[in-house]
């Protein structure tokens, strides 16, 4: 089981590293430092673990990073900065959206790849597009209110 | 020693990522039980991280793009690799008024888990997977769906009623895989309907139902009902089936044929529903099913 050297494009940069075959994308992703996707069932239930790739969110726990290559990975600090937060951050934070915050990641990220898709959700997309995402912790009141603000500080800056 | 069950990825194993499907059979015949061939991951990953697979050899469907095109030519071939999401925008997307005929299809895929898991899990993976709990697999027996099954030597399609043996068992023998899923397309007046019960959504069937109505005014002509999550394997209820075909259709035609598909089935008692509760709501969801395929009828 030898490891072969792998092309990751992370958040706009590319790394080469060496990965064996059953390198999840998942704890290739940590051990290049993006701990901010997050590892929870390791079973593709919680969600936790969303990454973006060519703007399609997937669980990276049941992803062979070998099976990334050459695609374009975004996580949820490749969206903003503390300095210029995407509009999705600034509306979690704003509306107290996280309380542990472990499944923060993975709701904005699924977040995203739906206003990419659908600017104007209706609530029914906003729930199904967070159906994969388990938080313990709040209820998911604010995570769909975040959702549903962060939407419309969008369409407001979209051209006319 | 590395202690078993902790939900990473232990297990060593060679990838293989063929490009044709002659690879893929090429692999198989060298490799046969030691290896697997991996769609979309979502199912053998799982097992592999809880060692109820360990194979020595993972051949990745991934690179073949064959596996992932949907051709229409008097049938719906739909490649075993294609994904559950990408299945349902095909249906719903470019034809509208197959959409309407194969409503079963789009519904089962909509209500296929998560949406993280709808873009990665694929169509062939859900049927070769084998649960009694594959929502797919109610929805294609009621379309009459075939598979084709491709080894080094042979190549066979064979009925998807033929295709599951038990839980988690299907005909495949070691150097086999599926290659396409066909379901021919479905007449002007076919209706069709699915039901699932689950905890959430995105949670594994207690009990889905999936029906198509052929309708000539107001005869049922032709029909199936199949459900899963209540026998060792996705189940066709014949008897129903029988007291449904030829009637004149009705509410109580819906009820009553409800009711024998609850009496037909032989569901188990498990962590997800009693066996008394999958009986019951069987019946509620057939006869729902039955309601709503009728009025989808064109």
């Amino acid at each position: 089981m030898n490891p072969k050297l792998i092309s990751l494009t992370i958040n706009g940069s590319t790394h080469q590293v060496a990965l064996s075959p059953n390198t999840t994308l998942l704890h290739a992703l940590r051990d290049l430092g993006h701990t901010d996707v997050k590892s929870g069932c390791e079973k593709g239930d919680c969600g936790a673990c969303g990454v973006l790739i060519d703007g399609v969110v997937v669980n990276s726990c049941l992803l062979l990073a070998w099976l990334a290559e050459n695609k374009e990975l975004v996580t949820v600090a490749g969206l903003g900065t503390p300095d210029k937060p995407h509009p999705l951050h600034k509306a979690f934070v704003d509306l107290g959206a996280a309380q542990c915050g472990y499944c923060i990641p993975g709701m904005i990220l699924s977040a995203k790849a739906l206003l990419d898709q659908h600017p104007q959700p209706t609530d029914e997309q906003i729930r199904e597009s967070l159906s994969g995402n388990l938080c313990r912790c709040t209820g998911y009141v604010r995570i769909f209110e975040a959702v549903r603000v962060a939407a419309q500080e969008l369409g407001s800056t979209l051209p006319e | 020693m590395l202690s078993t069950n902790t939900h990473i990825l232990f297990s060593e194993f060679e990838y293989h990522a063929p490009t044709t499907v002659n690879e893929v059979a090429e692999l198989l015949s060298e490799y046969g039980d030691s290896a697997r061939v991996m769609a979309g991951g979502t199912d053998l990953l799982v097992q592999m991280k809880m060692e109820r697979r360990r194979p020595a050899h993972v051949i990745s469907l991934q690179r073949i793009n064959e596996l992932h095109t949907i051709t229409q030519n008097g049938a719906l071939t739909i490649g075993a690799a294609t994904a559950i999401r990408a299945l349902d925008q095909y249906v719903t997307l470019n034809h509208p008024s197959l959409g309407a005929r194969l409503e079963s299809l789009s519904a089962a895929c909509n209500l296929f888990s998560s949406v993280q898991i709808m873009h990665m899990a694929t169509l062939g993976g859900n049927l070769c997977n084998a649960s009694p709990a594959a929502d797919t697999a109610p929805v294609l027996l009621t379309c009459d769906a075939t598979v084709t099954i491709k080894s080094k030597t042979a190549e066979k399609t064979v009925p998807l009623a033929d295709f599951f043996v038990g839980p988690g068992k299907t005909i495949l023998g070691p150097n086999e895989f599926v290659t396409y899923i066909q379901i021919p397309l479905p007449a002007q007046n076919t209706g069709s309907a699915f039901r699932k019960i689950s905890r959430v959504v995105a949670d594994i069937s207690q009990v889905c139902a999936a029906v198509t109505i052929v309708r000539d005014g107001n005869i049922v002509q032709d029909a199936r009902i199949a459900l899963g999550s209540v026998a060792p394997v996705p189940f066709c209820a014949e008897q129903a089936r029988a007291a449904l075909v030829g009637e004149t259709f009705g509410p109580e035609l819906a009820e009553h044929v409800g009711n024998l598909a609850a009496q037909e089935i032989k569901p188990i008692s498990d962590v997800r529903a009693t066996s008394a509760y999958r009986r019951s709501v069987a019946f509620v969801i057939v006869r729902d099913a039955l309601m709503q395929a009728w009025d989808n009828c064109g």
